[in-house]
């Protein structure tokens, strides 16, 4: 990735975004920040990025990478807006991918579900089950691991960056 | 004089997700509401009827950022049910990684978080190209720290996030030796860099003064030091409770518009502090040498009420965790040693440790097949929540001339000063609640 040639014509214009999970790939990302910031600075436009600023844009995103599971009707609405406004979505990490571990909760028997999960469940319309991302919005790619693969989602980057004509 | 409701729908620069409402009538703060919005996992219902050793690599996913802090706080608690006093070679492997993870965590929040604030810039995607710029030296730094702390906990505990070595008893697999003095090396010459850091936060001129208690670990015991993962707990205002007795010491307040409990303590139901600026409050006579002798001239701060100082305080722990590596990898001769296992029995265990973010609490309880029966975890951010909510009170009823953009832009700096994690501040808690 430090080797590509950042004479850009156009940037590949990002967002990234989390739902319920340890954001362990977000972290994962930011350390790849460290050998990359100068770089992709030069390739991608990060519209929408909250763990690093607070102007964000939904607008026109040419790939949007989502981290976490969906666990309620309204994190599903957020992340329909989100496929609405991306051409492409790719699933970052196991909740995303898989639901797991963020929808242990589904393995659940009615006696585990006591009163203070039950509070929480219904005060905040949980929904019943949590879902994996592509169970809610279709889903390009995806990058596995808890956290995230790096190698694999160098290689996605790297996809999206040739596809956009940006490399 | 600003009148209605301003609403931050997403607090930006955190980790996780929350959102602020304020209500404002007739010049008057009427209602603030701090909004921790990430879902539960119900992680402490998971690991129940599951063996013992499962439970610390699953409960390290409750976060990403301070997932080193969840494994050794479970680890410590299953431990201690289960009798088990591990090796000094694995006390001392523990706070080397722990030394790792607060360099990474803290530069992350101090650097790529609030350092915008401190230059005027969104982000750092904002901060200059020109390399004699200080925002662009301060940034570049933050780059060598963090992946010196990241390359810490990678040789000593497998990997910087869910990592793999660590377990019940001591180490599935001990670090290779000879990746050990490349990081001295560069410790030793990471700093000037820190020093950098320090003096830049030490220079940051914000302030809210604010009214709370504080508390956080302190180990007493003869010739301790600056110790993230072993003591009593101790507050600001003269109490000393072991580790065992956390528990019984705090009300657990249901807020009914978040998805995270607070906590007051449960004699005088007052709100309190933890993190790194409650540390150098309560703990600045035991950081390192070298460190104290390099940071003298910053630490007449403290004790401070300003919740700004918290990034300061961050930043001198970031030196005092480089110091401590130091003294450890000098001396450091790893021999080999199989982790610790006895028989299961049955046993109630805590573990308690200093997280990045403030005091972190995990209770076991296995039966004699090994199994977990019960386990709860107290998280920081989730004790920090009233004293969150209260700071933002005092600042919105002291500031409400300043315009919308204005309010918002402080409100976010000072919840971001707290370095909250609400990824962390969801699990399951179920003892009495009293709801507000």
């Amino acid at each position: 990735m430090n080797n590509v040639d950042t004479k850009a014509a156009r940037k590949l214009v990002v967002g990234w975004f989390t739902f319920t999970c340890s954001e362990d790939s977000t972290i994962l990302f930011t350390e790849l920040l460290n050998e990359n910031f100068y770089g992709w600075k030069k390739l991608l436009d990060f519209r929408h990025i909250k763990s690093l600023k607070t102007k964000n844009s939904l607008n026109d995103l040419d790939v949007a990478f989502i981290e976490g599971a969906i666990s309620s009707e309204s994190q599903g609405k957020e992340v329909k807006k989100i496929r609405e406004n991306a051409k492409y979505v790719v699933a970052i990490g196991e909740c995303a991918c898989t639901g797991l571990p963020s929808s242990s909760r589904n393995a659940f028997t009615s006696d585990q579900i006591i009163e203070g999960i039950k509070w929480y469940m219904t005060h905040f319309n949980y929904a019943s089950k949590v879902k994996k991302l592509d169970d809610v919005i279709k889903v390009d790619d995806k990058v596995e691991g808890c956290p995230m693969n790096v190698q694999d989602f160098l290689t996605v980057l790297e996809k999206y960056l040739k596809l956009f004509k940006v490399v | 004089m600003h009148n209605g409701n301003i609403t931050i729908e997403n607090i930006t620069k955190v980790e996780g997700n929350a959102g602020l409402e304020v209500t404002v009538k007739e010049g008057k703060i009427k209602d603030l509401k701090f909004i921790i919005k990430d879902y539960r996992r119900f992680y402490t219902e998971v690991v129940k009827g599951k063996p013992f050793v499962s439970a610390p690599s699953l409960l390290s996913r409750i976060c990403g950022t301070c997932s080193v802090a969840h494994l050794f706080a479970s680890i410590k608690a299953i431990e201690q049910s289960q009798g088990i006093e591990v090796s000094e070679q694995t006390k001392i492997l523990r706070r080397l990684a722990y030394d790792g993870l607060m360099i990474r965590d803290h530069a992350l929040h101090l650097y790529f978080f609030v350092l915008p604030d401190l230059l005027g810039v969104d982000s750092i995607l904002d901060i200059s190209d020109d390399p004699n710029d200080l925002g662009h030296i301060l940034l570049h730094d933050s780059f060598d720290i963090k992946a010196l702390g990241t390359d810490i906990t990678e040789v000593v505990i497998g990997a910087a996030i869910h990592a793999p070595y660590p377990t019940v008893g001591g180490f599935l697999k001990l670090p290779d030796p000879t990746k050990l003095p490349d990081l001295l090396t560069r410790l030793e010459k990471i700093r000037t860099q820190v020093l950098r850091g320090i003096k830049a936060f030490y220079e940051y001129n914000a302030s809210l003064v604010r009214d709370s208690d504080y508390l956080c670990l302190r180990n007493d015991i003869k010739n301790s030091k600056y110790d993230f993962l072993n003591g009593d707990i101790v507050s600001s205002d003269g109490k000393k409770i072991p580790p065992n007795k956390f528990h019984e010491f705090l009300d657990v307040v249901v807020v009914p518009y978040s998805q995270s409990e607070g906590y007051t303590f449960s004699d005088s139901h007052r709100n309190y502090l933890v993190g790194a600026l409650a540390r150098l409050n309560l703990n600045k006579d035991m950081l390192n040498p070298k460190t104290k002798k390099d940071v003298e001239k910053y630490l007449g701060i403290f004790p401070s009420n300003n919740v700004y100082h918290n990034n300061l305080a961050q930043a001198i722990e970031i030196l005092q965790c480089v110091d401590d590596a130091i003294d450890i990898l000098k001396d450091l001769k790893i021999v080999k040693e199989k982790p610790l296992r006895k028989n299961a029995q049955a046993g109630l265990g805590m573990g308690v440790v200093e997280a990045p973010r403030g005091t972190l609490y995990h209770m076991a309880k296995i039966d004699e097949k090994g199994m977990i029966r019960d386990y709860d975890v107290i998280v920081p951010t989730s004790q920090n929540q009233i004293s969150i909510e209260n700071d933002l009170k005092k600042y919105f009823s002291e500031n409400l001339s300043k315009s919308e953009e204005e309010l918002k832009l402080n409100a976010e700096q000072i919840i971001r000063a707290y370095d909250p994690c609400m990824s962390c501040s969801t699990n399951f808690l179920k003892i009495d609640w009293i709801r507000r």
